[in-house]
């Protein structure tokens, strides 16, 4: 068959779908929407079947049996939830104007342009191995109808002799003129739908033919064909999994990843979903579309059997379609099989090209050129025209990254082999969109977590192991593990083996991306925005049927509006979308200056058709500002409540506060009563204590005055004496009292030097001398040479032991007066006690007698003399020096006073000594 | 929206997904032929078929 005649029915069948596709955009132009319907929606639905199922699933059926079915049976299983989640997914992106899978995801964790990045890399680079198949396709079948049987099968060529680059080309044109023909802020395309449909019944019709014609012209029948099979051992084989060697769950996994496929690849996304005229068409759709699948699927392993048991290994089984209609001599017949792949193909490539360049061009180029200003304000007319200039120029790069990959690692590989590489990585999606759709908790965090972790399993299990074996780059990790470590060989992760790389691929990587998501999701917060539309997806039926769905109140100037929309939808669109918007809410632009929030909104919508959600939302807020009820309004609000709640929380601190404060002020103004009656009681006792002696020297005075003359010596001398002795006291009182008040004072002590106390109690102990002989009491110092170096007042400490020791005198045994000084060192502090064998202290007393004037009466003694001021001025004294006093007392066997002082480290200051 | 279909689909989607996969496919997976065809391509294709019928014939009854 010659190259001119299958290029020019090429041509010719791709000219019938621009007829189509005009005509139907024409009719949708006068309102009348042709693909209105449950069976287009069907047929569209049916791009599924692409050059892998036509050429593809035969060549798989050889090696694998009925494997090549799981592609199918997943999606006719998924069809009974379609009526739940698929409608679900529909009411959401026709509420939110979402135009692609990545605008889903991004829009769902709160509009993050992250996600819609990610996805966008992970569609773009998981479906170029599927492009590459389609292109790889096309080539193949042009190359088996011209060189059919030649024995020149065409060998490695210069690219511009290469069909496969030709066929790039074109099909890049092809895609360029057909896909981008309009900008929709809907991204619907009537024209493109009606096509796809159309392709749809070629595919079948043409694909049927050739399974007719051999089931019932070569063989007859089905029965004759399968017994004939089972008659040789190589198509035996193919009839059961055990001998094709699948394993179950290798088939389970097949099963499932095609589930996720239907929904989430790129262009089955953009059909069943964007494209979607009006969810009543599900419910149809839910049997015509598995049925469409099962009647494709009836020849496929007649076609196989036969070409196997029909030609030696010379012949592709790839090519079987194409191969067993030539051997027979029905060329019209290849010809016209040419034709249905041709179109399966090129649907497959016109759909998921454009759903992957409006995913490129809306998260990359466009979030990009917006940052760069590129499209500036200089640029209004000329915006619309250049966003479809982008969109040609990312599927041209895609079909030549499609086109690469073909050269350099597919054409190692059969169809459906590179095909399920596109099918695990599509497949990452399912845990974020599955979990957005009812998982209110998912956090964006976790969304790109997964995402990242299954992307990167995926890229490390499938395309870089091929891209080693086909030499691109070094292939040492495939066998040895990635950097030597054994348990991370591509296609043995963890060292479990047996399976084989897609299926391994796909558990692993599913697996990790779930949990990776799940655990990320529980352990974050959402942000304000994702949460608002994390319940706007899950629990989307909530807000269709009533009011609209708007937190954010913004308002903006309408001529602001006007621009942002001419830039990126030209003039007459944006015309219309304000004459729709005028007509709806029954008001007149013109005469407002300002838009209100439904107004931005309803520009916010539209225009995220055109360029993305999260684009939509940077280019809004650069024209509009936030009106009261924003989101910030909200948070500030919030932050408005938590810092009153703080305030009142302070509030009842400062309370409590106050009342600690008034508790302390009653308990001082207890104390300084307290104090004042101590003052009354002191100033009284002072003056008692003085007028006592003052009153004897008065009278001894008097009688000595008045009666000097009748007065003998002895009494006048015993008389003066009395009198000397009562103004020592009034003297000794005073001393005492100024003391007092030096104490009171409470300046710190003057003259402090480094003293050994032992020398002072020995000193003090000497001066007392005398007056403990008269007394006739014992006293004792033990012991006498103990070193207890204190720091301190010398005259201070002198008068403390002085104090002390008349204290115990006073009160010592008459008889057999006897005291005890004990001196001992104990840790960080020296001990001082002074025992006498006086009465004792009464345990009520003990308290009470280092108060002002506080003495003792005993029956037996009367009142002691003194001044009461000695213990207190005592324990001043030691309280100025660190220290402190106690007592101890049995009564009847004396008392025991000790005073504890620090010790001062002697060898401290000799070595600061020294060092000076 | 909560109506009996949606619980009548959810239940059939579960019941196929056990019968279209392993274990249960393997009892099928015989090397004889059944009606002239190969045991477990019948049962693959009658039970999609079934499916399809159940499908349809639950979506369209009538509103209540």
């Amino acid at each position: 068959m010659s190259l001119s005649l299958v290029i020019g029915c090429s041509l010719a069948y791709i000219s019938l779908l621009f007829l189509i596709a005009w005509w139907v955009d024409k009719r949708a132009e006068r309102g009348v929407s042709v693909v209105n319907n449950p069976y287009i929606y069907a047929l569209s639905l049916a791009v599924y079947c692409t050059a892998w199922t036509f050429f593809g699933s035969v060549g798989r059926a050889t090696t694998g049996g009925l494997s090549f079915l799981g592609v199918y049976l997943g999606p006719t299983l998924l069809a009974p939830l379609w009526y739940m989640m698929l409608r679900k997914i529909i009411l959401i992106s026709k509420n939110q104007r979402i135009t692609s899978i990545a605008d889903f995801i991004s829009s769902r964790y709160g509009k993050s342009t992250t996600l819609g990045v990610i996805v966008t890399v992970i569609a773009v680079l998981g479906i170029v191995p599927y492009i590459s198949i389609q292109l790889k396709a096309v080539t193949f079948g042009i190359n088996t109808l011209t060189h059919f049987r030649s024995g020149t099968a065409p060998g490695p060529t210069a690219f511009w002799l290469d069909s496969g680059f030709w066929v790039t080309v074109a099909m890049a044109t092809f895609t360029g003129v057909f896909g981008t023909r309009k900008l929709d802020p809907n991204e619907r395309h009537e024209g493109l739908v009606a096509a796809v449909a159309f392709e749809s019944i070629v595919k079948l019709i043409s694909f049927s033919a050739v399974g007719l014609f051999v089931t019932f012209g070569i063989y007859n029948g089905f029965g004759d064909l399968f017994t004939q099979a089972t008659l040789r051992e190589d198509t035996a084989k193919m009839l059961t999994f055990e001998s094709s060697g699948i394993t179950p769950f290798s088939w389970n996994v097949l099963v499932m990843l095609s589930l996720f496929a239907i929904i989430l690849l790129p262009r089955q996304f953009h059909i069943s979903v964007v494209e979607n005229t009006s969810p009543r068409h599900i419910p149809k759709a839910m049997w015509v579309f598995p049925l469409y699948l099962l009647l494709i699927n009836i020849f496929v392993l007649p076609i196989a059997l036969a070409g196997k048991m029909m030609f030696d290994a010379s012949i592709h089984p790839d090519t079987y379609v194409l191969s067993l209609p030539l051997e027979k001599g029905a060329a019209w017949l290849a010809l016209a099989a040419f034709i249905g792949g041709f179109s399966a193909a090129t649907s497959m490539i016109v759909v998921e090209a454009t759903a992957l360049s409006i995913m490129f061009s809306n998260h990359i180029l466009v979030p990009l050129l917006i940052r760069m200003r590129s499209i500036g304000s200089n640029n209004l007319v000329n915006g619309a025209a250049r966003l479809l200039d982008i969109r040609r120029l990312s599927i041209l790069l895609m079909l030549f990254l499609a086109y690469l990959y073909q050269k350099s690692v597919g054409s190692t590989y059969d169809l459906v082999s590179v095909g399920l590489i596109s099918f695990t990585a599509a497949a990452q999606l399912a845990p974020v969109v599955i979990g957005g759709l009812y998982w209110k908790r998912a956090t964006h965090q976790g969304a790109v977590a997964g995402l990242i972790v299954g992307f990167v399993i995926w890229a490390f299990c499938l395309p870089l192991p091929s891209m080693a074996q086909a030499g691109i780059i070094s292939g040492t990790f495939v066998k040895e593990g990635l950097f030597g470590i054994s348990f991370l060989k591509p296609y043995a992760l963890f060292g479990v083996t047996g399976i084989d790389p897609i299926t391994h691929a796909a558990f692993w990587s599913l697996l990790i991306n779930t949990w990776t998501y799940a655990i990320v999701s529980v352990n974050t917060q959402p942000s304000m925005l994702s949460l608002t539309q994390a319940d706007l997806f899950v629990n989307i039926h909530k807000y269709i049927s009533g009011h609209e769905y708007d937190i954010l109140k913004r308002e903006a100037k309408i001529g602001d509006l006007k621009s942002v929309l001419n830039r990126y939808l030209g003039e007459t669109r944006t015309l219309a979308l304000l004459n729709d918007y005028q007509a709806i809410s029954r008001t007149v632009l013109e005469e407002q200056q300002t838009a209100q929030a439904d107004l931005v909104s309803f520009v916010e919508t539209n225009l995220a058709g055109a360029i993305g959600a999260a684009s939509a939302r940077v280019v809004i807020d650069s024209v509009a500002k936030e009106e009261p009820i924003s989101l910030d309004e909200v948070m500030r609000i919030l932050d408005q409540t938590r810092e009153a709640v703080q305030h009142s929380r302070i509030m009842e601190e400062k309370n409590e506060e106050l009342k600690m404060l008034t508790l302390q002020l009653t308990n001082a103004n207890v104390q300084l009563k307290q104090l004042d009656r101590l003052k009354a009681d002191f100033i009284t006792t002072v003056t008692h204590e003085l007028r006592t002696p003052v009153t004897s020297i008065k009278s001894l005075s008097k009688i000595i005055l008045d009666d000097h003359d009748r007065l003998d010596d002895e009494r006048r001398t015993t008389y003066l004496q009395i009198i000397v002795n009562e103004s020592d006291r009034i003297s000794r009182l005073i001393n005492q009292v100024l003391d007092i008040e030096k104490l009171r004072s409470e300046e710190p002590v003057q003259q402090m030097e480094q003293l050994e106390l032992t020398e002072i109690v020995l000193h003090a102990v000497a001066g007392m001398q005398q007056l403990l002989t008269e007394r006739n009491i014992q006293c004792s110092v033990t012991p006498t040479d103990l070193e207890l170096p204190v720091y301190g007042n010398r005259d201070k400490l002198i008068q403390v032991v002085v104090n002390l020791l008349s204290n115990a005198l006073k009160f010592c045994d008459p008889q057999k007066g006897r005291i005890d000084i004990l001196l001992r060192q104990k840790d960080k502090f020296v001990f001082f006690g002074i025992r006498d064998n006086g009465p004792g202290i009464p345990v009520q007393a003990r308290q009470l007698i280092f108060e002002q004037f506080t003495q003792l009466h005993s029956k037996e003694q009367g009142k002691p003399h003194g001044t009461g001021l000695g213990l207190y001025i005592t324990k001043k004294i030691v309280e100025q020096h660190q220290g402190s006093i106690r007592v101890e007392s049995e009564p009847g066997h004396g008392a025991f006073f000790e005073i504890i002082l620090p010790l001062s480290e002697p060898s401290n200051r000799v070595l600061e000594k020294n060092a000076y | 929206m909560a109506d009996d279909r949606s619980s009548q689909l959810i239940i059939l989607f579960f019941v196929f997904v056990v019968l279209l996969n392993a274990p249960i496919l393997q009892i099928f997976d015989r090397k004889e032929l059944w009606f002239g065809m190969p045991a477990l391509y019948f049962y693959l294709f009658f039970i999609w078929l079934v499916l399809i019928v159940v499908v349809g014939l639950i979506v369209r009854k009538k509103r209540k």
